[in-house]
């Protein structure tokens, strides 16, 4: 089940289909409890928007990340760290840095609440061709990580922020 | 008993000289985050201290090999414990392990008339499959990764344990464990639920019918690094007169790299034959 065209305007209908996508899982959940059927991995949630859902359960976390200019100043070292990483630097070397960071502190921006709008393509798309790994995507999240503590940023508001981001994984990620 | 020993030692040297280089020609290694492997437990199967995880141990992905090899040493108010092995791990979905429990009477021996530091060693063999769901990427979704497992224990002491009450030297435990990190709030959980009959972890043999048996664990992340936590073991008491008890640990986790972690726990094993068996648990991994 896809949703390419799912925008952030469109809030409500986001919202119901989380809740939807929830009952599923704790329905799954429920069901493979009782029955323990392997399948089931299957049917964990498949969400595909342009990016992740807000975070709109109060309104610090933006703040953890020192706003708009601590998003530039990670993304900064973000791009450092892969490009430095023999893992990700084929991803990267080639592309638009520029560009890319600018888009990641925009989505990062949205998803911390922080009142920007994603403008960039959707993961699916923009990944689409590249033969992204798990292992390359692990490599990110690490690179990723590592900006974040030489920022500062709290562990704990990392953690919220890579729990958003994890599930693209599923748009990102080449089986 | 020296052979399975080797056996043991050899598997470890195997996984990590073979492995290796087989990895060195694939994408990469290691390519997992830190402490998502979990630790080495008791049991030699990856996990807590006391309780196997549904985590697949090392790191490799799911297009890579995984391996480990740890020393554990538990010393309690009366005995002491030894636990060592190695595990190899497929594509983050079937880990097979192999370890060594060595438990010394140490002054008890002398009092049973076995001899100061008697030790009982129980060679472990385990395996384990994940079946469902994936712990750390799934996040916006409740489905925890599951795994089952099997550990089959060969105690060395035939004649002792079944002097003390046990059916069988040797049996094998059945578990199913579901694994989730809740990374919004830094906090990894764990359920096991284990069918069992054997007696204080199969040192003392096997004993009665298979009963279930439950395990948690709670681990808080405080940093990429460290991890804190507690963890429940709850197992029969089939022996007559020698009462077991549920066993506690509260543990802190350290991975330098993703080739070292430390653990420091203070377990309580409950009565073992003469008394509350309470103490230190260090346990050394390395791996990839």
């Amino acid at each position: 089940m896809r949703h390419e065209n799912l925008f952030m305007g469109d809030q409500i209908m986001y919202r119901i289909y989380r809740r939807t996508n929830l009952s599923v899982s704790l329905a799954a959940l429920a069901f493979a409890c009782t029955a323990g059927l392997p399948a089931l991995a299957q049917t964990a949630g498949a969400t595909s928007a342009p990016t992740a859902p807000t975070i709109t359960d109060g309104t610090r976390l933006f703040e953890d990340f020192g706003g708009k200019p601590g998003l530039v100043k990670i993304m900064d070292d973000f791009m450092d760290n892969l490009l430095a990483d023999s893992r990700t630097k084929p991803f990267f070397a080639p592309a638009d840095q520029a560009h890319i960071k600018a888009m990641l502190v925009e989505q990062f921006c949205q998803i911390l609440n922080g009142g920007c709008v994603y403008s960039g393509k959707d993961m699916a798309t923009a990944h689409a061709g590249m033969g992204v790994t798990e292992g390359d995507f692990y490599a990110l999240v690490e690179d990723l990580q590592k900006a974040m503590n030489k920022n500062h940023i709290p562990f704990a508001s990392q953690n919220r922020l890579l729990a958003a981001l994890a599930p693209q994984h599923r748009d990102i990620v080449e089986k | 008993m020296t052979s399975k020993i080797w056996t043991s030692a050899a598997f470890a040297a195997l996984t990590g000289c073979v492995c290796a280089p087989a990895m060195a020609q694939t994408a990469g290694m290691s390519d997992r985050l830190l402490l998502t492997g979990g630790v080495s437990e008791v049991e030699g199967a990856a996990g807590g201290g006391l309780t196997p995880w549904a985590l697949i141990g090392g790191y490799g992905t799911r297009d890579q090999l995984g391996a480990s090899g740890y020393y554990t040493h538990v010393d309690t108010d009366d005995y002491s414990l030894e636990s060592f092995g190695a595990l190899l791990a497929v594509n983050d979905r079937v880990e097979f392990s192999i370890s060594q429990q060595r438990f010394n009477l140490q002054d008890v021996g002398a009092s049973l008339g076995l001899g100061s530091n008697y030790k009982i060693d129980v060679t472990t063999y385990g395996a384990k499959v994940r079946v469902l769901g994936d712990a750390i990427l799934e996040q916006d979704s409740w489905i925890p990764q599951v795994a089952v497992g099997v550990l089959y224990k060969d105690n060395n002491r035939d004649t002792l344990v079944k002097s003390l009450g046990a059916d069988h030297s040797d049996g094998a435990d059945f578990y199913v464990s579901a694994t989730k990190l809740l990374l919004a709030h830094s906090l990894l959980l764990n359920a096991t639920a284990r069918l069992t009959r054997a007696n204080q972890f199969g040192i003392l043999g096997q004993s009665g019918d298979y009963k279930p048996e439950f395990e948690g664990s709670a681990a808080y992340l405080l940093t990429r690094k460290i991890a804190v936590g507690a963890e429940i073991r709850t197992k029969p008491d089939n022996l007559a007169g020698l009462k077991e008890d549920t066993a506690y640990d509260a543990f802190v986790a350290y991975a330098p790299t993703k080739n070292l972690a430390v653990t420091l726990a203070y377990a309580d094993l409950g009565n073992i034959v003469v008394g509350d068996q309470r103490g230190l648990y260090i346990s050394l991994q390395a791996g990839f």
